[in-house]
């Protein structure tokens, strides 16, 4: 599915892309969903589209192990994450959510540029800018995950951890 | 081949030996949640059709972040937490009890443990030679329901640190130096491992202070030695029978190498907004401050505010400014009773919380206001986390907590030594 790119720079928090105020909403996740990114990106989630990319540079979701950061880029229809690199227990969070968080060349991409993930083939078309950006396949552990839609999921099917 | 502190405890929970990068799954010997992270945890735990925790006993939910409650919203996940832990005959950590990784650091963790928690610091317990490591809440659900976790071994980082620290340097700047030297991102999906005669001569509140910070440069765990020191923490927390000397391989294999001369270091600042924006107190220049913060997990143990009241003794906090403390755990409070020391703060000016996280995380008990300026010894100094996303955090160690509170602007507190 393709779909709009929203571009953030490097260093995005989870603190960022839900602040710690909002604790109180934590168990409102519909509610905590409407203050995404709001310091970055006022609005962010009345302008975002289903089947959008968040698009960072480094460090994409470092800090607070909230993750209700993962869950309300979900919940607003983020299709996909892109950035140069990730934190590593944001990164955990999207896949255990089933939200792909791809490594890849993200200076490559635009504020609304309209690309599409191809994630069996490890690649990224952007058809704005005619360009094909590739990454390496995916950890075999977090296509398993991602394939059984989540870590819910996997292990309510395997009542275990059935990893490669 | 010789292996690394977290090679080694992880090996020894996954039942063979683990390389780094392979993924292994390794069982857990402690799991914990907060209040902020629990809830959703125990909905994951009921997603996964799962009823019975796998070890109750060693199942800890504390609630520190919301203590006591500022909103109904929040008094109600604190029911809601109360009664899972009821029907499941786990633990609660209520209200006062203090920080998760504080009272853990007490009466839980022992060397060689797998810990996990759903809150980024939980790395704190990497001081007592624990593989301790944040996660989110559903990971820490799956820990909760099979006692489990899996995990990508990590490739290590040695940090050794060297020499004699000078007066008015402590843990907290030569983990702030640290984050400043390689970044905010400089050890993600790593693990630091800290070694030399400094850290050696460190006792366990700088070593605390340390492995909680090993986050904020991207690591998933910031390991120390088991050795003497260790056993004196634990013989002092009443539970002597836990210590287990543990050590790295002197063959082990490390991703690289940091040098640290401990002489060289001097009182250092992390700027807003980011951790790794560290500057040294000579750099600083003039920072008026409206609101000092001394507490939180990384922060908040006796020798802190030992270190705070010795400072600030016969002293006034400036008028310009507050000085918020907040004790780590009720131990340290009553601690900090007997010896005097809550008595010195108070008479100087400070504002003393129950324990608790405090003004960290901007949910209350100081949240700062537009412009506001705070000098914070807590982990993180993210833009908008202890309140208006138009407010600055500066954070330093108790020391230049103290100093600047006396100041009301960021001051070099070896002055005061």
């Amino acid at each position: 599915m393709k779909g709009h790119v929203w571009k953030l720079g490097d260093g995005i928090s989870t603190d960022h892309i839900i602040p710690g105020r909002y604790f109180f909403l934590r168990s409102n996740l519909p509610e905590l969903a409407k203050h995404l990114l709001e310091y970055e990106r006022p609005g962010f989630s009345e302008k975002v589209s289903p089947g959008d990319f968040l698009v960072a540079g480094e460090n994409f979701g470092l800090g607070s192990s909230r993750e209700h950061a993962a869950i309300v880029i979900k919940m607003n229809g983020i299709q996909a994450v892109l950035a140069k690199s990730f934190a590593r227990i944001f990164y955990r969070n999207c896949f255990n959510n089933g939200l792909p968080a791809i490594v890849c060349e993200t200076e490559r991409f635009e504020e609304g540029d309209l690309i599409e993930l191809f994630l069996e083939e490890g690649k990224v078309i952007n058809y704005t800018r005619n360009d094909v950006v590739f990454f390496p396949p995916l950890p075999r552990v977090m296509k398993r995950i991602l394939d059984d839609g989540g870590l819910v999921e996997h292990v309510r099917k395997h009542k275990d951890l059935i990893l490669p | 081949m010789g292996m690394t502190l977290s090679e080694k405890i992880l090996s020894d929970h996954a039942g063979r030996e683990v390389r780094p990068g392979e993924i292994a799954v390794v069982s857990v010997d402690l799991v914990y949640a907060q209040d902020g992270t629990a809830p959703l945890a125990i909905r994951k735990f009921q997603e996964m059709g799962f009823e019975k925790l796998r070890n109750p006993k060693r199942t800890i939910f504390f609630l520190d972040h919301a203590a006591p409650s500022p909103r109904f919203e929040l008094s109600n996940d604190h029911a809601f937490i109360r009664g899972f832990a009821k029907r499941t005959e786990s633990r609660v950590s209520d209200v006062g009890e203090g920080i998760s990784h504080q009272v853990v650091a007490e009466s839980e963790v022992a060397p060689g443990e797998v810990v996990i928690g759903a809150d980024s610091h939980t790395c704190t317990g990497g001081a007592l030679g624990a593989f301790a490591t944040g996660v989110g809440s559903t990971d820490a659900a799956v820990a909760m329901a099979l006692g489990k976790i899996w995990l990508r071994v990590p490739e290590t980082i040695q940090v050794v640190v060297e020499g004699r620290l000078p007066v008015g340097v402590f843990g907290k700047d030569i983990i702030l130096h640290l984050i400043g030297k390689i970044g905010a991102a400089g050890a993600t999906y790593k693990a630091l491992e800290f070694i030399g005669d400094t850290i050696e001569r460190l006792d366990m509140a700088g070593r605390l202070t340390i492995a909680n910070m090993a986050v904020e440069a991207g690591s998933k765990v910031g390991l120390f030695p088991s050795d003497e020191m260790t056993r004196t923490w634990l013989t002092r927390m009443g539970r002597p029978d836990e210590f287990k000397k543990l050590f790295p391989d002197p063959d082990a294999s490390y991703e690289k190498t940091v040098r640290i001369d401990a002489q060289g270091l001097k009182p250092t600042i992390a700027c807003p907004h980011e951790v790794d924006h560290t500057k040294t107190i000579d750099e600083i220049g003039e920072v008026r401050v409206d609101q000092v913060y001394l507490g939180t997990s990384c922060n908040g143990r006796l020798e802190d505010l030992q270190i705070a009241a010795h400072i600030l003794r016969g002293k006034r906090v400036h008028p310009g400014t507050r000085l918020i403390v907040t004790p780590g755990s009720r131990r340290v409070y009553l601690e900090a009773l007997k010896e005097g020391i809550v008595e010195t703060l108070l008479e100087c000016g400070a504002l003393i919380l129950p324990a608790g996280c405090g003004a960290c995380v901007g949910l209350h008990e100081g949240v700062l206001g537009d412009r506001e300026v705070c000098l914070a010894t807590q982990p993180r100094n993210f833009k908008g986390r202890m309140g208006s996303p138009h407010s600055y955090i500066y954070l330093g160690s108790p020391a230049v907590a103290a100093a600047t509170a006396i100041e009301g602007r960021i001051a070099d507190p070896r002055k005061y030594l």
